[in-house]
């Protein structure tokens, strides 16, 4: 019976499973099925006919294959459940599998464990702070998650403050959880955000894309005013400069990031640069 | 099963083939949809088809009220308006089978005790607003980044009193037909998720049946071709792939 189910899917998807390599930074869309490199020998377009024979055909080393955003696990394949791009990470062995996910443009937050997120305090009650992160729910802050809290040495934090912290407690069916300090007690740069600067919300992807280690964006706005800013994958961005007008500019430089070429930005940075 | 499910692969890639001489009536009108026009929604999408346009918008996985509250899934909730009036219920009933069928594709469990909401904006109503509907519903559902199980489309059919199939018919069409039937297909397994007739017509003269079983009306190959497509530029989602190419 289980045999005769294989069969079918086989034959229903047919000719939309793709192998998950060859559709590599290509759009993928909800629904489609991919093939992992292991299957594409057995499964693929070469057919079973054709395998080389293998030495250790028994104890292949499998890599461990981890489905990122955006994808399922359905049987031996991936399934797409988001649209957007499919990308891929090596392992540190190098050895097959890796990390598969779909770049998707989403607005909406969905709390992750470890993110660092900007958070707007809404309310105290009694040991908690109740913090609005854009997600379903808000998420919840211990005043002894500061650095240097105790019982009776209270961080100040009043309703209305941002808060730049991090998702100790993340899943769908809790309530996420945050803290201001890391695993040694310590600050670390989270903690509640200074009085003047200026928030504003982006895509999620325009974040992950300002925060990606090659990403030139930064380094470039930094040459141009000194600044302070603040990112939370959250898609919320805190930034600061020497004046009002400048932070303004910065905000207005980020927003326009999203959809430009990097010789696009060199030109407007270069313009703002001789004003 | 295995000898009930195979003919329908075969069936479905026969028409695949056979779609190529179509009837006066097998063809959809020009249809075009554009993704994220909206700021404040999570996503939003409008779609057109001929003169007929809704304007869609999805806010989720978001904050549910306690008393709409799903433990183990997340509440879907469709909104219908109308282009001038308050909603009646033709809304409402369209609605309902919007929901039905968003619900059947949306996976609502990795957002438990969330709401998603699709808001839609009927701009203008030139006939198959029930299936334009649809369409604008999913195209902003995949740009919400909403997590689903697979895309779907909606059609709507017009038999006329001759006997004759009129896909996707304008307003006047419609009018003048026998029975107008609207169906929803899914883009994986290729079958009808949703389905509402009005009007009289015989089985053997829509052969829903047989479209519920994994063929699909000749002529709506357009509407789910994306999966077809090996490696281009996917039709059914011009804009996606725009702003993802641009990237």
């Amino acid at each position: 019976m289980a045999e005769a189910v294989g069969v079918v899917a086989e034959s229903l998807a047919g000719d939309r499973a793709r192998a998950a390599r060859t559709v590599l930074d290509q759009v993928v869309l909800p629904g489609e099925e991919l093939l992992l490199p292991e299957q594409e020998d057995a499964e693929g377009p070469g057919g079973a006919g054709e395998r080389p024979l293998r030495l250790n055909a028994g104890s292949r080393s499998r890599g461990r294959v981890v489905c990122g955003p955006g994808l399922r696990r359905y049987g031996d394949r991936l399934l797409v459940t988001k649209c957007g791009r499919l990308r891929h990470k090596e392992p540190g062995g190098g050895s097959g599998g890796g990390v598969y996910w779909v770049d998707s443009q989403q607005k909406r937050y969905v709390p992750v464990k470890g993110d660092h997120v900007i958070g707007i305090v809404t309310a105290k009650s009694g040991d908690i702070f109740k913090v609005d992160v854009g997600g379903s729910e808000p998420a919840s802050l211990s005043y002894l998650a500061f650095e240097g809290a105790t019982k009776r040495n209270r961080p100040n934090v009043q309703v209305g403050d941002l808060i730049y912290g991090q998702f100790v407690v993340a899943n769908k069916d809790m309530e996420p959880e945050m803290v201001c300090i890391d695993s040694c007690g310590r600050a670390s740069g989270m903690g509640v955000i200074g009085q003047d600067g200026l928030l504003f919300k982006v895509t999620l992807g325009l974040i992950r894309k300002l925060l990606a280690p090659d990403c030139e964006i930064l380094q470039e706005l930094g040459k141009l005013y000194p600044l302070e800013i603040v990112f939370g994958m959250n898609g919320r961005i805190w930034v600061k400069a020497k004046t009002i007008q400048q932070t303004l500019i910065l905000a207005n430089i980020l927003e326009a990031c999203e959809h430009m070429t990097a010789n696009q930005r060199k030109q407007i940075f270069s313009r703002l640069a001789e004003s | 099963m295995d000898g009930a499910m195979l003919p329908d692969a075969k069936i479905r890639t026969e028409s695949g083939t056979e779609s190529g001489p179509r009837g006066p009536g097998c063809s959809l009108r020009h249809f075009a949809c554009e993704q994220n026009l909206l700021s404040r929604p999570d996503g939003s999408a409008s779609f057109l088809q001929g003169d007929t346009s809704v304007l869609a918008g999805v806010y989720g996985p978001a904050e549910v009220k306690v008393s709409k509250e799903i433990f183990n899934k997340a509440t879907l909730e469709v909104i219908l308006r109308p282009k001038i009036g308050l909603p009646g219920v033709a809304e409402k009933s369209r609605e309902r089978l919007i929901r039905n069928t968003c619900e059947a594709v949306v996976l609502g469990t990795l957002h438990p005790r969330t709401s998603i909401t699709v808001v839609l904006q009927v701009v203008s109503d030139a006939g198959s607003l029930l299936a334009c509907c649809l369409n604008a519903a999913c195209m902003a559902l995949v740009d919400a980044g909403v997590p689903m199980r697979a895309l779907f489309c909606g059609v709507t059919c017009a038999l006329n009193s001759d006997g004759t199939l009129v896909l996707d018919p304008t307003a006047k069409q419609e009018k003048e037909a026998r029975a107008i039937l609207t169906f929803a297909l899914d883009s994986v397994e290729r079958k009808l998720l949703m389905s509402t007739t009005k009007g009289l017509y015989s089985d053997a003269e829509v052969p829903v049946w047989r479209w519920g079983e994994g063929q699909i009306p000749p002529g709506c190959e357009v509407l789910l071709g994306p999966c077809k497509v090996e490696g281009e530029p996917l039709p059914y989602v011009p804009s996606v792939c725009k702003r993802h190419f641009q990237t």
